[in-house]
């Protein structure tokens, strides 16, 4: 994004492709939100063997990322999984 | 042998009958001979669109239940001697017609001496059963949707369905109810855009012109008229047969100061 870009206005047409464009990837992914969420308690089990991590606080999404293959964009499985204590595990 | 072509979308209210009488009018006025089916059992509207309303004698359900020939059933438009349309109940169901019966009725046609060139046919809104039946014998599917994310959606999700029956390579999109004031202000996704988003080939772009309310309202296609709609509808319609013909330029009114200062700015159309 240039510098000109941020000063510009932008239109409800670009940010309707935007979150179509999101949206399309997690269709397409015929994810419903029961797998997701088991998903989300299975990444959960098998980090929290390794270090701490805040369950409330993970956040799972699927998304579209850059791929220099395969047309600029590929989906991706997006995970934000805050850490409260790295222990250096108790084996 | 004919080719049968579905009209589909998903979401209603984007252009499916509309699309589906311009473009069948408009391939019977390039020579070709069609029949129409509108397989929106109980919600009927491919008729009246086309003002063949009381014309109808027997429909689809009379034919898939024996009660008349496919032939008995087939209304001729007058004002087009090449096109019919084989109309459907309205007082009846979906579940009144099953994806075989869709299949077999197909065939039928296809086999007729008649030697029809295209079956179109109207499918209404929708995933279910309605939607089954229509996509059951399709050949090649025509995808209509608008610039706004709830029908780009459901096309996406349409394609998805299509491709699993075994159409993929056989869709083409129509972007329908185009305003271009409102794309030029950044307002309004562009045809580019939906391409960018759907991935798929972009057979026409049709304007949103209030002449298609007008057409509707006396029950006249107004493909291959002076309308700018009725020009995007004729444009699809030699692209189907094969023919390339360049994209209208939807910024329209081309009034020749318009054209003249284009000129001098060397302006790309």
């Amino acid at each position: 994004m240039s510098l000109l870009d941020l000063f510009k206005k932008k239109g409800s047409g670009d940010v309707a492709k935007d979150r179509l464009k999101l949206l399309l990837v997690s269709d397409r992914a015929n994810c419903s939100p029961e797998v997701m969420e088991m998903i989300k308690n299975d990444i959960i089990k098998v980090i929290s063997k390794y270090m701490v991590i805040d369950a409330e606080g993970l956040d799972i999404q699927i998304t579209s990322t850059e791929s220099d293959s395969n047309n600029g964009s590929v989906p991706a499985l997006f995970a934000n999984i805050p850490i409260k204590d790295i222990r250096n595990s108790d084996k | 042998m004919s080719e049968v072509i579905v009209v589909t979308s998903g979401k209603g209210g984007v252009g499916k009958t509309t699309t589906t009488a311009n473009i069948g009018t408009g391939l019977a006025k390039l020579g070709k001979k069609v029949v129409m089916i509108d397989t929106d059992t109980g919600l009927r509207n491919l008729d009246v669109v086309l003002g063949l309303e009381n014309r109808i004698v027997y429909n689809l359900v009379d034919v898939i239940e024996g009660n008349c020939r496919v032939k008995q059933a087939l209304i001729t438009d007058k004002r087009c001697p090449k096109l019919y349309l084989l109309p459907t109940a309205q007082t009846r169901d979906k579940s009144a017609v099953t994806p075989e019966q869709m299949i077999k009725l197909l065939d039928d046609l296809k086999n007729d001496p008649e030697e029809f060139d295209y079956i179109i046919l109207d499918c209404p809104a929708g995933i279910e059963q309605g939607f089954q039946n229509a996509i059951a014998g399709a050949d090649r599917a025509l995808v209509v949707t608008t610039p706004e994310v709830s029908a780009i959606r459901d096309a996406d999700r349409i394609v998805g369905l299509l491709d699993a029956h075994g159409l993929k390579d056989h869709e083409d999109l129509i972007v329908n109810r185009i305003r271009m004031d409102m794309v030029n202000r950044g307002d309004m996704m562009s045809i580019e855009d939906v391409n960018d988003i759907l991935q798929l080939n972009v057979i026409g772009a049709v304007p949103d012109d209030e002449n298609i309310v007008v057409a509707t309202n006396k029950g006249q296609p107004l493909v291959g008229d002076g309308t700018m709609a009725g020009q995007a509808y004729m444009n699809i319609c030699h692209r189907i047969i094969g023919e390339e013909v360049p994209f209208l330029d939807l910024n329209g009114k081309g009034g020749f100061f318009k054209k003249l200062s284009s000129l001098f700015k060397g302006e790309k159309k």
